[in-house]
């Protein structure tokens, strides 16, 4: 279980409607862990700047995460968490083990665009 | 100066021993902002349990942390995390901080708990390899590099004890070790010397990773003859210590030789209003309860700072 303030994604059929009917999906898939954790949090803190992007995370345990493990764009990956950026379904980045804030934004702004301020 | 962007304190640094600052400062109605360049609970949050925190019997720290933030925020404490900090001014009786998005803050007072982090190699190829063959974590990516050859660089507690720990996974680990001797405990020298996976590569460092997609191969440079060899491996694991999170504070505050700064019984550094806590303190032992003491100390010491400081600006207007 991920003790974090994200939404969780349990199954591969929620995965699966998530990303298609939301445009811009970001999915960090991961344990409780110290290359995990700081990504969650930077999630966290970026979810009410970002209103135009969805965030979840998903137990890189439960069995029902085979649709990240399994995905081609992370073949090769060998740390977690594996942060998986989608838009309209599709897989648009891939990231493997710890990410910085800046790294975070960067990909965030690159393929989801800049978030518009009030 | 009254200013929304004014505090009694700021504590920078957001993790057992900047929390514990804010409990106790905001507590004490000392108008309080923990600026955190990372996610709140620093170093805390990664350990999975923690079961040597008096009064609690086994919490993971990830909670430990959300509940530090909580009773800090409970008590007014603002806390603003993930930021960047572009310039410190201490030396005067009004602090400044200034954010990377350009937000400029003072206060009165400063506790500096910026913590510490896990050291990298530094070395051509460790950016890129990260999560495609180099990893800082055992437990974490440790069943990645099932039936493969993997290695561990570093001397200490920690990889002694991971390389034996990864051989759950790996089918050979070879320790590579600057020194010709380990700074581990001697248990944890004899069970990885025993151990048949094992193998040693004394007075060695890793000098540069090569690959394709992922890791295929390191750079092993002997440190005292300097020949290098191309070592075939599938995964790297590094644990070679830490470092104090006080690269900002350079040319602001006096650090020691370690980077770490230099306090005294009340958590003081040489400048007025200026206090240091937690990991980034010299000192022998790093905890979770040392951090909270320490913390403990700096905030109250600040907050009877704070106290006189005002008495003294009121007894001048006075006169």
């Amino acid at each position: 279980m991920l003790y974090t303030n994200l939404n969780h994604i349990e199954t591969a059929d929620q995965h699966a409607t998530i990303i298609n009917e939301n445009e811009n999906v970001m999915v960090c898939c991961g344990r409780m862990g110290p290359m995990c954790i700081p990504v969650y949090g930077i999630m966290e803190e970026l979810e009410e700047e970002y209103g135009h992007v969805k965030f979840f995370d998903m137990e890189f345990d439960n069995p029902e995460a085979h649709v990240i493990r399994n995905l081609p764009e992370v073949r090769g990956f060998m740390g977690i968490p594996f942060t998986i950026y989608y838009k309209n379904g599709k897989v648009v980045k891939a990231t493997s083990s710890i990410q910085s804030r800046d790294q975070v934004t960067s990909i965030l702004n690159e393929q989801f665009g800049v978030p518009v301020k009030a | 100066m009254e200013s929304k962007n004014h505090y009694d304190t700021i504590v920078i640094g957001g993790g057992p021993a900047g929390l514990t600052a804010g409990i106790y400062l905001s507590r004490a109605r000392v108008r309080t902002l923990i600026l955190s360049e990372g996610t709140v609970g620093g170093q805390m949050v990664l350990t999975h349990e923690i079961a040597n925190y008096p009064g609690v019997e086994s919490i993971n720290g990830y909670m430990l942390g959300n509940i530090m933030k909580k009773q800090a925020q409970k008590f007014g404490c603002d806390i603003k995390s993930n930021i960047g900090i572009d310039d410190l001014q201490l030396s005067e009786e009004l602090k400044r901080v200034t954010l990377s998005n350009g937000t400029t803050y003072t206060a009165d007072a400063i506790i500096l708990t910026p913590g510490g982090r896990s050291r990298t190699l530094g070395v051509t190829g460790e950016s890129a390899y990260k999560g495609k063959g180099i990893s800082y974590c055992a437990t974490c990516d440790g069943d990645f590099f099932t039936d493969k050859e993997i290695v561990v660089v570093g001397g200490g507690n920690s990889a002694l004890e991971e390389a034996v720990s990864l051989t759950k996974y790996a089918s050979k680990v070879t320790i590579v070790h600057q020194f010709d001797h380990f700074q581990a405990f001697e248990h944890a020298i004899e069970e990885a010397k025993a151990h048949p996976k094992i193998q040693f590569r004394m007075t060695s460092k890793v000098s540069a990773f090569y690959g394709g997609e992922n890791l295929e191969a390191v750079d092993i440079t002997n440190v005292n003859t300097n020949e290098t060899e191309r070592f075939k491996t599938d995964g790297v694991f590094i644990f070679i210590g830490y470092v104090p999170n006080t690269e900002f504070l350079k040319g602001k505050l006096d650090l020691n030789q370690r980077g770490e700064m230099v306090v005294n019984a009340e958590m003081e550094t040489p400048i007025p209003g200026v206090y240091g806590a937690g990991d980034a303190i010299a000192k022998r032992y790093r905890q979770v309860t040392t951090a909270v003491g320490d913390a403990t100390v700096a905030a109250l010491a600040a907050s009877d700072y704070i106290h006189k400081l005002k008495s003294k600006k009121k007894s001048l207007l006075v006169n």
